[in-house]
């Protein structure tokens, strides 16, 4: 279990990165907090002929506010937004979701703009970041990209990110007044990737859904929006029943989750169904506290 | 481009446990094998090279994370400290004393690697819960214990740290050799 | 005589140098010149080899050689049966042992095909990349039923069918037995145990020095000695030029057990052809096939019972997964059958079983060794009729439990020692009445239970017993030694893989000698320092080795006593051992160190008087005729999520009776370390093979260990029959955690989910499973996958 060789590159600015990248292309990879990327390469699985580590370049870990919320730079590590108090202020969510991450120790390296970019569809990253309505902005060779979330994940570990592009930083909005959130999912155990997760951020005016967004996790090539479970909220008054439906409609309807070792696609669209009722419950409470 | 080099071997220059180290490395050796059989600090072990496990956890730049996880050229610059670095066989760290008396450990292969995971928790917990303490061993496989007396070690660590009483032989511990 | 070591919590004496990364394992050795060693293993499990290319792979720049089984020569040959037989009559066995490389043919995925020695692992995987086997797929032999069936594929060409083994032991009538019986209950029970997952990996370090004709081997073996003698018989060298040396272990568990792995024996051959040192060491891929797993049976039994609920006989028929090969005999599924009968009195009993070749992994003893299979068969047996005939769970076991007075009991069938399964004593009973208080079991069920079931909770309690055979021969042995320093040696042929020999041991001969625990250094697993020997495994070494250092400390007793007789001129009663020196008792001046009278007996001048030996010193061999039997109950309380069907383990009480203890603290340690894999075997570990005989789930990220927040806190009691067996009163403890955990969780979960009408004949469980049971659907193992490599992260997160 050792890596194949490669060559490495250790660029201290984004332009020398992009010069790599339109050097190298698809020989190379990026290496960013390196969490998933390693072992995949430990395991042979990935063999990269050139490697381009991000780790010393200047200017993308920082986590700042601007007017309509956060930029977190791709290389800021997760521990840095799980700690962060703008984090915690200006997107709960985000702030709640970090710890389901695996553990302390890779979070402590594994970098935010990392996992989003490796667009793994058991991580929790990207469902939430979906929900948030969040934006991308990518380097391209020529210029500069903003795209948002929905544009962003294209399928099994693909994004609009090319192969000469850079992930530079991402944009988290506020959330609008009168919204609740949550995020749940099923797990082995603490810090495995979850069988399915559940990311919800309703916008309720009194007890109607003026709004939702619901994403899920592990049961499809990416994170997988429920527009279907979405439009049957919008414009619904909040109720248990409404939300035990949206549920059936987002588990059997929105959703065609693998099946796997860990789960059959009938025990993923259960767990979907359930975590869907649970997570929506408690969105509806914290919008009704706020 | 002066600041990077494409030649198959890189120099390096890192502080581990104080002491400052220049090797050159291939750029795909693990940190994890670079401290182990480079520098010959074996006391981080290695359980699985793929970021589970988590016997190889050492501080980087005071945060634990896994060295198979990461390449020794990425070191450069940085500071690592290993278990090494604690105490040693005659003067025990608190923690490790900790260990010890309560019978934390069996056949201790994981051991370093809970070490330099609690370091941290331990200097930002005075009087964490169970669960916390569970939690924040949630990252390390131990396949001896049953992570029960690893509990109590961390708990008798905090007590022996709430009452400043570094060197341990506080309460729970008899001086000499019983438990 | 007082007690000052043995019984006591003694700290243990090998914890500081593992806590601060001084302690020496095998991958820490490092020698000038040391060449690395990778092997290409067959990626297929069951395919004819044509042959293999090593040519690109000898061109690869840092590659010192590469050989295949052809290279071998007369080196080549299979491994030797380690365990023979036992002696039961109408007993079929058919011995195919494992081989170095493989020839003409490759049995299961992960065998290996060829090995490359280079400058660095690295490297050597680089070429392993870089060789082609040039492999025919056969069909596979993946499943035990198909494997019987006629025209079914076979593993071992030369026999007429996969059958490995087939055993039938019986006792008393059990046909008569069923005739008379007012209910049978039976039921298909399917048992599968996993891999044991030591967090260290094997690794072997062979060092042949040419100008010394010395070979040096680092092994991570529990059995050292045997493999010194076994190495030197097939290098062709006297044992006196091989040193196996099993320096600390992180972990055995029982598959470091298993002797002349394929890699056990090449590194010391590559060695001695290059004249260089040699190092392999398991990464985590390889241990998933490399070294050997446990894994599962299914068994059809029934019992019969009287109208009070009593047994009057079980049978019991099963199939065993033995893997690709068979070189530890039949100890696993001896294991089962022996095991089943538990703490009974079962007057008849009919066991049959088929012991199956499948293409994959070895199968050998992993903690517990197939006992967990045939506790669980028994537990479950004894729910179904409690359930049946209305009695409470933990009454049909009081019921059946043998009696203070039937010890000691002879069940009439052979063990895995190969004598007869006769427990030396116990008493059952007032361990399930302390279990049973101690969780409460009348109130929970009463009250309690129905006060959580009313707020929607899905709570079950469960409580099962379990004897476990440890201990057992041929024998083991020590060498005591005072020094001239007054600091005490004691030598002995066992490895130790994190048990507390260097402790226990100190403690057994600090307290015959009286000298301070920290003046007593042990050595284990150096052949070098101790010759004779067998190993650690079946829970023995406590009881074995254990008794041989207490036998050789009451010589070197001796002999202090009789040297100060003869120079202090008082009667050997009068004289007492304390703090390191011997005395006239209540007359302190007269005191010598022993240190003093080690130097007197060792006298440079003067001859040594014929029939007596110089030094205070003595090896002494413990040999016990037969097992001691342990027992045990374990009671839990649990709670399924009847949602997502996660469940989490309330309580946890174990009640355990290993005789005498010589370090409590130790011996709990090893009671939560073997729940805690119970519990993983319980709910969260399970090898997923596909049809191809491909393992699905080969990595730390799939294949589920259980941590800190999967394992409850254990709450124990201790009870105390000393065995009779032993000077000690020892019984062994190392398994017996792990072994009634699954037929617990079993039925606990079926108590939770009793409003459901679940039941459970299987075990592992896992979320997934329940949901099927509940919901009606799936196939028995999670069904077939889509994704190879499933979805779980542990550590890899981005």
């Amino acid at each position: 279990m050792k890596p194949a060789p490669f060559v490495y590159f250790a660029p201290q600015t984004v332009d020398e990165v992009m010069d790599l990248l339109r050097q190298y292309g698809d020989d190379a990879k990026v290496l960013a907090g390196g969490q998933s990327f390693i072992p995949t390469m430990s395991f042979r699985l990935a063999q990269p002929e050139v490697v381009i580590d991000l780790n010393g370049v200047e200017g993308l870990a920082g986590l700042r506010e601007v007017d309509n919320g956060l930029h977190i730079g791709t290389m800021c590590r997760q521990r840095t937004v799980e700690r962060s108090p703008l984090v915690a202020r200006r997107a709960p969510l985000l702030a709640e979701t970090m710890p389901s991450i695996a553990h302390p120790q890779i979070r402590n390296r594994g970098t935010f703009g990392g996992s989003l970019a490796h667009a793994d569809p058991a991580s929790e990253l990207p469902a939430v970041v979906s929900v948030l309505n969040g934006r991308f902005r990518i380097r391209r060779q020529r210029g500069e990209d903003w795209v948002a979330a929905d544009d962003f994940f294209i399928s099994l570990f693909e994004t609009a990110v090319g192969p000469e592009d850079l992930l530079l930083e991402v944009e988290i909005p506020d959330l609008a007044p009168g919204s609740g959130w949550a995020f749940q999912e099923f797990s082995r155990r603490q810090g495995d990737f979850a069988l399915v997760g559940v990311a919800v951020v309703l916008e309720l005016e009194g007890h109607v859904c003026r709004q939702a967004r619901l994403a899920l996790l592990s049961v499809g090539e990416g994170p997988v929006r429920a527009h279907l479970g979405e439009a049957a909220l919008e414009g619904q008054p909040m109720g248990a029943s409404l939300l035990q439906r949206v549920a059936e409609i987002v588990a059997h309807q929105d959703i065609d989750p693998p099946a796997d070792i860990h789960a059959s696609k009938d025990y993923r669209r259960h767990l979907a169904e359930v975590l869907t009722r649970r997570t929506l419950s408690q969105a509806v409470a914290r919008a009704a506290a706020d | 481009m002066s600041t990077t080099a494409a030649s198959n071997r890189h120099p390096i220059r890192l502080t581990v446990n104080g002491e400052v180290h220049e090797r050159e490395v291939e750029p795909r050796l693990l940190l994890s094998d670079f401290l182990r059989h480079d520098l010959r600090l074996t006391g981080t072990h290695v359980g699985c090279e793929h970021g589970v496990c988590g016997a190889c956890t050492i501080l980087l730049d005071g945060a634990a994370v896994r060295s198979c996880l990461m390449f020794a050229v990425q070191s450069h610059d940085h500071e690592i400290e290993t278990v090494e670095g604690l105490g040693t066989a005659e003067a025990l760290h608190p923690l490790q004393e900790a260990f010890r008396d309560t019978h934390a450990l069996q056949c201790g292969f994981c051991t370093p690697g809970f070490l330099m995971s609690l370091v941290p928790f331990l200097a930002e917990h005075d009087d964490p819960s169970e669960e916390e303490i569970r939690h924040a061993l949630g990252g390390n496989l131990c396949r001896c214990t049953g992570y029960q007396n690893i509990v109590e070690a961390v708990r008798l660590a905090c007590r022996r740290q709430r009452q400043g009483d570094a060197h341990g032989l506080g309460e729970g511990a008899v001086p000499g050799e019983m438990s | 005589m007082s007690s000052r070591y043995f019984g006591q919590p003694v700290k243990r004496r090998e914890d500081p140098r593992l806590l601060t990364g001084g302690a020496l394992f095998v991958d820490d050795v490092h020698l000038p010149g040391m060449l690395h060693v990778a092997f290409l293993r067959s990626d297929f499990a069951h395919g004819r080899l044509n042959g293999v290319d090593v040519e690109a792979a000898l061109q690869h720049p840092g590659v010192v050689a590469v050989y295949t089984a052809d290279d071998l020569g007369d080196y080549w040959r299979p491994g030797p049966l380690l365990v023979p037989p036992p002696p039961i009559e109408g007993i079929v066995f058919h011995e195919r042992t494992q081989v170095p490389l493989a020839r003409h043919k490759v049995r299961h995925v992960g065998e290996p095909i060829a090995v490359v020695v280079a400058e660095s692992r690295y490297v050597a995987e680089d070429a392993v990349a870089e060789i082609c086997a040039d492999i025919d797929p056969l069909p596979v032999v993946a499943d035990m039923d198909a494997a019987l069936e006629a025209g079914a594929p076979l593993i071992h060409e030369d026999l007429e069918s996969n059958l490995a083994a087939h055993v039938v032991q019986h006792k008393g009538d059990y046909e008569t037995a069923r005739r008379q019986a007012t209910r049978v209950v039976s039921g298909r029970f399917t048992y599968d145990h996993g891999i044991a997952a030591a967090m260290e990996n094997r690794g072997v370090v062979a060092d042949w020095d040419g100008r010394e004709q010395n070979l040096r081997i680092w092994d991570t073996t529990q059995a050292p000695i045997p493999i010194r003698n076994g190495l030197a018989a097939m290098l062709g060298l006297s044992e006196s030029q091989v040193q196996v040396i099993a320096p600390f272990i992180g972990g055995g568990f029982g598959p470091k057990i298993m002797m002349f792995y394929p890699e056990e024996v090449l590194l010391p051959w590559i060695s001695m052809r290059l004249n260089r040192p040699v190092k392999w060491i398991e990464d985590r891929q390889e241990n998933f096939f490399a070294t050997t797993h446990e894994r599962g049976q299914t068994h059809e039994a029934e019992m019969a019972v009287d109208a009070a609920g009593r047994i009057l006989g079980i049978k019991d028929v099963f199939l065993h997964d033995g893997g690709a090969y068979d070189p530890y005999g039949l100890t696993v599924p001896i294991n089962s059958q022996c095991t089943l009968l538990g703490c009974y009195r079962v007057p008849s009993y009919y066991s049959e079983f088929k012991a199956i070749f499948t293409n994959k992994t070895l199968v050998t003893p992993y903690r517990g060794a197939g006992r967990q299979h045939g506790v669980f068969v028994m537990e479950r047996l004894l729910d179904l009729a409690a359930a049946e005939m209305d009695i409470d769970r933990v009454e049909i076991r009081r019921l059946n439990l043998l009696a203070k007075e039937d010890f000691p009991h002879d069940h009439q069938i052979i063990y895995q020692d190969f004598a007869p399964l006769v427990y030396d004593s116990g008493d059952y009973l007032p361990a399930v009445d302390k279990a049973a208080e101690m969780i409460d079991w009348q109130r929970f069920i009463a009250e309690e239970q129905p006060r959580l079931r009313a707020q929607g909770k899905a709570v079950g309690i469960g409580l099962v017993t379990y004897v476990e055979g440890t201990g057992i021969g041929p024998y083991e042995g020590a060498r005591v030694t005072v020094e001239a320093s007054g600091k005490v040696n004691i030598a002995t042929g066992v490895g130790t893989q994190g048990q507390g020999h260097f402790t226990s041991f100190a403690q057994v001969v600090a307290e015959q000698l009286g000298v301070d625990i920290a003046d007593v250094r042990v050595t284990t697993g150096d052949t070098r320092e101790f010759q004779w020997g067998c190993g650690t495994f079946a829970s023995r070494g406590a009881v074995v080795a254990g008794n041989a250092c207490h036998a050789a400390a009451l010589v070197v007793r001796k002999k202090i006593l009789a040297l100060a007789s003869e120079l202090l001129e008082a009667a050997e009663e009068d004289l007492e051992l304390v703090d390191g020196k011997v005395a006239v008792r209540g007359v302190p001046k007269t005191a010598m160190t022993l240190g003093e009278l080690a130097v007197k007996a060792n006298p440079m001048r003067g001859a040594v008087v014929p029939g007596t030996e110089p030094g205070l010193e003595a090896t002494t061999y413990f040999g016990p005729a037969s097992g001691t039997t342990a027992s045990g109950v374990h009671a839990m309380i649990l709670e399924v999520d009847t949602e997502t069907f996660d469940v989490e383990i309330l309580r946890y009480v174990v009640v355990h009776d290993c005789g005498k203890v010589i370090n409590p603290m130790i011996l709990d340690g090893q009671i939560h370390g073997g729940v805690a894999q119970g519990i993983g075997n319980a709910f969260y570990e399970q090898l997923i093979f596909d049809d191809e005989g491909q393992l699905l789930n080969a990595s730390f990220m799939d294949y589920l260990l259980p941590t800190s927040t999967d394992v409850p806190t254990i709450e124990g009691a201790h009870m105390v029959t000393p065995s009779p067996l032993n000077p000690l009163g020892l019984k062994g403890a190392g398994e017996a955690g792990a072994i009634p955990v699954g037929a617990l969780f079993a039925q606990a979960v079926e108590d939770a989910l009793s409003g459901l009408g679940v039941k459970i004949h299987e075990i592992p469980l896992s979320p997934h499973r329940l949901f099927d049971l509940v919901h009606g659907g799936g196939s028995q193992h999670g069904g077939g996958s889509q994704h190879g490599g499933g979805s779980q992260r542990g550590g890899g997160g981005r």
